[in-house]
């Protein structure tokens, strides 16, 4: 397993987020959790990246435990985030997010997954000099998602990528998260569109305040009839 | 009429490139830390302080500078480590009056290792007046005045042309995604304090030849970099050279054309102003997108 939780819990100050987390993540798997607002999704993701404290439980990575590693070193090892919120670094040019996506990376190959960005995301590289601030919500997103692969990442967390976009271009990101893993990065998806995220899952869980109620394949979840009157409204 | 004018404008602008200096050092701070670090006066004692030291003991002047300016480095290190790093899970508030009591601390540190005497340097390039149109311009003034440049225009190359200074510029911007690219905030930290301290030195030293300085010579420094600073807009490097200026020009007028008396409380009334009529500054930031 790349990715093994076992019993994760985290709280904000008394009160308790995450309530004891067991999910596993092999290499090349696009796994999907979907859940409510306010079920500790994001929570979750931050617990991973290091960036919110743990108060029970492991994290593996790789067979290496990093449950209290730093966030820079979690980088390091090879776990990259693209935040909810996108999370750009507003006044600072397309080109230095992404610069500095690769922070930890020295080298040529920088210069190399750079290009590879900006065939992937033609529109970066036609904005590359501009603020990222002033970009489009879609545009946005694209840069969060390019900036976390800067660091070439052995698994990618992306945390709600389709929030706040139009149809069109969830769509659009859909096919990139796609297209990613076809080119065999291991994903780890959080997303309220439950839908469109168990659609292109390999597994899935689902998240209800804090503890997960429902592990499966992704079309086996789809077909569920908790989570289509839960999450798909269906 | 005019000499006069240009008499006052070079003093302020002496004095304004001073401020610039020490308000850049709170912009550092504050981007890296939302901390205003009320030790930064302290860091200018400091430089100018180990310098005339130095040179009182014989060493040669440029030695003396260069280790000022490292001693100082050290300093404010130190007090990253020692005072601010142990309490970064504190609130804001509780830091910045750790920086106050770090203030009063290198104050009474100064005055054991030294003493209560004003010291000076000798002036880099002789005591010659430079006539300019009626008015006259110590050679100090313009030692002043370049070195802030040169201080300026390094800052600008830091932040904008290398990645650790772009990393510490982005930290700023975004702190949690800083930590998510990998960005060590720690060390972003860490690097604020000795970068401030730099330039607090290198204010201090330059400015010693023409005020002399003592072990309390940094409060007043610190309190108009402070009003630089917050004139320009917490944060902004810019709004920092450009406050800094202001209250030394502003300070220089005031002081001609009214009386000398009111000289310090030029700084004061100018903090007053902005947090009545303009809390952001210049060219802050509003303060809603620190969330």
């Amino acid at each position: 397993m790349l990715l093994e939780l076992s019993g994760l819990t985290s709280h904000y100050g008394r009160i308790q987020a995450l309530k004891g987390i067991d999910i596993d993540i092999a290499e090349g798997e696009l796994v999907a959790l979907v859940g409510a607002n306010g079920a500790g999704k994001t929570t979750l993701l931050r617990c991973l990246s290091g960036v919110q404290p743990v108060s029970g439980g492991t994290i593996r990575f790789d067979g290496q435990d990093i449950t209290r590693a730093q966030p820079e070193i979690r980088v390091g090892l090879g776990i990259s985030q693209s935040p909810e919120g996108r999370q750009v670094f507003g006044p600072m040019s397309v080109e230095d997010n992404l610069r500095l996506g690769a922070y930890r990376r020295h080298g040529p190959d920088v210069a190399a997954d750079l290009e590879r960005m900006y065939d992937l995301f033609p529109i970066l590289r036609r904005k590359r000099r501009e603020a990222a601030g002033t970009l489009s919500g879609g545009q946005q997103q694209m840069l969060a998602i390019a900036r976390a692969l800067m660091s070439a990442p052995r698994l990618l967390l992306l945390d709600e990528p389709s929030m706040g976009l139009a149809p069109l271009l969830v769509a659009e990101i859909f096919d990139i998260i796609q297209s990613l893993k076809a080119a065999g990065t291991t994903i780890f998806l959080v997303e309220q569109n439950a839908q469109a995220a168990l659609k292109v899952a390999d597994r899935g869980y689902v998240l209800e305040t804090g503890t997960v109620v429902l592990a499966d394949r992704g079309e086996r979840l789809l077909a569920d009839e908790r989570v289509r009157e839960a999450y798909l409204g269906l | 009429m005019f000499a006069e004018f240009l008499q006052y404008l070079f003093s302020g602008l002496t004095s304004g490139a001073i401020y610039a200096l020490a308000g850049l050092g709170f912009a550092i701070i504050y981007n890296a830390s939302n901390v205003i670090n009320f030790a930064q006066g302290e860091f200018i004692m400091i430089g100018g302080m180990t310098a005339a030291s130095l040179v009182a003991a014989g060493t040669p002047l440029w030695l003396a500078v260069a280790l000022a300016l490292v001693v100082a480095m050290l300093v404010g290190i130190a007090l990253e480590r020692l005072a601010i790093e142990p309490a970064r899970d504190s609130d804001v508030v509780t830091i910045v009056i750790i920086t106050i009591g770090a203030s009063i601390f290198l104050r009474g540190a100064a005055q054991v290792i030294w003493d209560k005497e004003f010291h000076s340097l000798p002036a880099f390039s002789g005591e010659t007046p430079i006539a300019l149109s009626g008015a006259t311009l110590m050679p100090q003034s313009l030692w002043v005045i370049g070195s802030s440049a040169l201080a300026i225009a390094a800052l600008w190359w830091f932040f904008n042309r290398t990645l650790f200074g772009k990393a510490m510029l982005a930290t700023s911007h975004n702190r949690l995604a800083a930590q998510l690219v990998g960005i060590g905030v720690k060390r972003v930290l860490l690097a604020s304090f000795a970068l401030s301290a730099l330039l607090g030195a290198v204010a201090g030293v330059v400015v010693t030849p023409i005020t002399f300085t003592s072990y309390e010579s940094g409060i007043m420094l610190g309190l108009k970099g402070f009003s630089a600073a917050v004139l320009g807009g917490l944060g902004s490097g810019l709004g920092a050279i450009v406050g800094g200026l202001i209250v030394g020009l502003v300070e220089a007028l005031a002081s001609g054309y009214l009386s000398s008396a009111y000289k310090d409380a030029i700084a004061f009334i100018i903090i007053l102003f902005v947090l009545f009529f303009m809390p952001s500054g210049l060219f802050g930031r509003r303060g809603t997108d620190r969330v």
